[in-house]
């Protein structure tokens, strides 16, 4: 580790259970992000996000702009959906998304001038309400893949203890960089970010955490707050160690703070809460200029990608354009990433659109993607030493064969965050996400008993 | 672009290790290898006709009997070589070729095969058919067969006709005739094929650990634990290098109690695992009227798998804190 010397940047206090060493590819760590030209159409589903889907405010024929609302609800477990491009709103109904179900959404057809609605204009904030109303109102939800709305995170009450805030740049997925180029290409806006948030909400503890690897992100950062007056210590880097999967919510607070999150509880639970840069850049640049969440960066890279790149779109895109922007396939696709490697979701078709918690589109050929054939478990326990929560994958996995509802909630299927760690480590190609989730199900259908 | 029905969907991770069940059999393989060569030097080319002869064996056995129970061929996972290797390994070399195959079988078939095949199996292949040919042909099996060649020239302390671990004991110690530690530690000494040369056991072991194919707790845990146990009871260091360097000691301590399928999981399971193997060798080389205790401590710590991997679960994320309180409010 050459980066060890910077000074000033925190270490891990404490190094969890597990975890895994997976090549990081970051092939596009040194791509500036670039900014993607209006894309023919823009396919914006109602849901987007955990909690109640909007309804759409918008008809066949409506002529839109750019930040307009198009879609809305009155639940507070839900966030509005802005118009990403300027034009003719075309469809009302239902289509597929990336995970196959089906979605209301309007499809807007662009007229190429991508105008901004007038309505946009900077919120004002003078109380925490005002604040966290505004955040709903950008329709920010958590960019790095969770898609949880960002004003529910941030509207803990003042007695609940939480005194710490992470900004997650971990970016611990192979390949993906854009978290990297947030922190190096929008410095400003993501220390700008931290700050607004962390005088609004008063949080004690500010702590930026990024891999070792990335070592430019921290002297960038650094750089850009020394050359501001405002700046003081109470908003620390933390360099953690390149490991798989280190930007998990829950190794994450673990390793900046020590606390550990119980199963089934929250990151405010134990006085935290975890905000991807992505997201506290976005809110950096929202405050300033008012402009609602309708665009998102992100890394399109793969061995079937001609030309990888780190890209800013507008959401709503479909994933076929972005990829003949990166200049179509140079090999037969195998198959299409939604995300990382380890926990991104294969697309079964390339026309669906870009989701706002979307970080990353890769494309790989049959011969660079390993299939390692499924044969039966050995016990080798490679995958109990990989596990972050120390779960025993293996175990789990039995039980979930059996259909054994108690059995899986002992083993702690439910604390099972999918990282994928123990299918990784797996000597015998087992599937072991997919089992973990069947022990999910089987959880799932035994208590509706 | 029409993609339609020619992407592949699956679970993530779409990216997985490199390494591969075959390739985990290939580096014990390998790390069986040093002992093969020490055999064949001690007990010249019958040797190296019963390692083939068992490898062989086990491998047409596994072919046949998943030939015969309609399932998918696992010959290619290289575990049947394995087994064939280390069964050859805790055999006399005057033993007959066609015990050597009735053994293979009784490995393959009944112990592995009829349980379920790899992974599946409760106690070690090998050391079960071990077991039963000591127990069907005691003759062949015991003191006068284990003599050694000797085809290089070298002074091979195997005449006397019987294994090394004879010729101690408690009452009197290290007996006359014994071969030396040095012999015991390069393996010029009487034994089973693969169990007689400890230095070319503890390299393999080196490199299973260096591999990380092996963690090195159960070999470390249990030849340290023989090691003390002995050097209190006989209260001399030499004695005590003597029951460690000597018998099956080192094969079965590296190669055959860490078989994966029935040994424990989990770091501390490992450790309690490799403390009852180490204390009922102890006791039956101590006490037993047999002079060896490796095979059955190591079968009877098999059977206890399940149970200690129960013990000792490891505390799940988030409830290290539920549990102390819980132990706090039960000390009360």
């Amino acid at each position: 580790m050459a980066n060890e010397k910077i000074e000033g940047v925190l270490k891990p206090v404490m190094k969890g259970h597990g975890g895994i060493h997976v090549s990081h590819n970051k092939n596009t760590s040194k791509c500036a992000i670039v900014r993607m030209p209006a894309p023919a159409k823009v396919v914006l589903p109602m849901q987007q996000h955990i909690g109640a889907p909007c309804t759409p405010t918008v008809a066949v024929g409506d002529e839109v702009k750019i930040g307009q609302v198009i879609g809305d609800t009155d639940a507070f477990v839900s966030t509005p959906v802005h118009a990403t491009v300027s034009g003719k709103v075309t469809a009302v109904g239902p289509v597929k998304v990336a995970n196959g179900s089906m979605v209301q959404a309007v499809t807007i057809e662009s007229d190429g001038k991508m105008e901004l609605s007038e309505d946009i204009k900077p919120p004002k904030i003078d109380t925490k309400d005002d604040f966290l109303k505004a955040v709903r109102a950008s329709g920010l939800v958590g960019l790095g893949g969770a898609g949880f709305p960002t004003h529910v995170k941030l509207a803990f009450k003042e007695d609940s203890g939480v005194d710490t805030l992470i900004i997650n740049a971990a970016e611990c997925e192979p390949f993906i960089t854009v978290d990297h180029r947030e922190c190096i290409d929008n410095s400003w806006d993501v220390l700008s970010g931290v700050y607004t948030v962390k005088e609004i909400l008063g949080f004690k503890n500010v702590y930026i955490a990024i891999e070792d690897n990335k070592s430019d992100a921290f002297t960038e950062l650094m750089k850009v707050a020394a050359d501001n007056a405002d700046w003081d210590d109470s908003v620390k880097l933390v360099m953690l160690p390149s490991q798989y999967p280190q930007g998990a919510e829950k190794v994450l607070i673990q390793s900046v703070t020590g606390r550990q999150v119980p199963p089934g509880k929250l990151p405010s639970d134990v006085g935290v809460v975890v905000m991807n840069v992505q997201s506290i850049s976005f809110l950096g640049r929202y405050l300033k200029t008012g402009k609602p969440l309708v665009s998102r960066s992100l890394t399109v890279d793969g061995s079937a990608i001609a030309e990888p790149k780190n890209i800013r779109v507008p959401i709503g895109t479909l994933i076929s354009d972005i990829i003949e922007f990166c200049g179509g396939f140079k090999a037969e696709p195998y198959k299409v990433i939604g995300g990382g490697p380890m926990m991104g979701m294969a697309l079964y078709d390339i026309n669906v659109p870009l989701l706002k918690n979307n970080n990353a589109v890769l494309a790989f050929s049959a011969d660079t993607i390993k299939v390692k054939p499924e044969r039966a478990c050995i016990r080798c326990g490679r995958c109990v030493q990989a596990c972050p929560m120390s779960l025993m994958p293996t175990k789990i996995e039995t039980r979930a064969h059996l259909k054994d509802v108690e059995g899986c909630q002992a083993a702690g299927a439910m604390t099972c965050m999918e990282c994928g760690s123990c299918a990784f480590a797996c000597p015998s190609g087992r599937p072991l996400v997919q089992y973990m989730r069947l022990a999910k199900a089987v959880i799932r259908e035994g208590s509706a008993k | 672009m029409e993609l339609n029905n020619k992407l592949t969907v699956s679970a993530s991770p779409h990216v997985k290790s490199a390494e591969t069940t075959t390739g985990i059999m290939l580096d014990v393989i390998i790390a069986l290898l040093p002992a093969g060569v020490a055999s064949v030097f001690v007990f010249g080319i019958r040797a190296l006709l019963i390692i083939a002869v068992s490898v062989i064996s086990c491998v047409l056995a596994e072919f046949l009997s998943r030939k015969a129970m309609k399932r998918d061929q696992t010959i290619g996972d290289l575990s049947a070589v394995v087994t064939g290797i280390l069964l050859a390994y805790n055999l006399p070399s005057t033993i007959p070729i066609w015990q050597v195959v009735f053994g293979a079988i009784v490995a393959i078939v009944v112990v592995k095969q009829m349980f379920g095949g790899i992974g599946q199996n409760f106690v070690n292949p090998a050391l079960l058919a071990r077991i039963v040919l000591i127990s069907a042909f005691p003759a062949r099996m015991s003191a006068g067969a284990f003599v050694g060649t000797n085809v290089v020239g070298w002074d091979v302390d195997g005449v006397t006709g019987a294994t090394p671990m004879g010729l101690i004991s408690l009452a009197d110690g290290i007996k006359d005739g014994a071969p030396s530690l040095m012999h015991l530690f390069i393996g010029t000494t009487a034994g089973c094929i693969g169990e007689v040369s400890a230095l070319a056991l503890l390299l393999g072991g080196i490199y299973l650990i260096i591999r990380k194919v092996i963690s090195p707790i159960i070999p470390c845990v249990y030849i340290g634990t023989v090691a003390l146990i002995m050097l209190i009871a006989f209260g001399d260091v030499n004695a005590m290098l003597y029951e460690v360097l000597g018998g099956g000691l080192m094969i079965g301590a590296i190669f055959m109690a860490t078989d994966y399928t029935t040994s424990p999981i989990t770091d501390k399971g490992k450790v309690i695992y490799a403390l009852g193997c180490a204390l009922i060798t102890c006791l039956i080389r101590l006490f037993g009227s047999l002079p060896e205790g490796v095979s059955f401590s190591i079968i009877i710590m098999n059977i206890l798998v399940p149970h200690i991997e129960n013990w000792t679960k490891p505390t799940i994320f988030g409830t290290v804190k539920e549990k102390k309180e819980k132990k706090e409010a039960a000390a009360e």
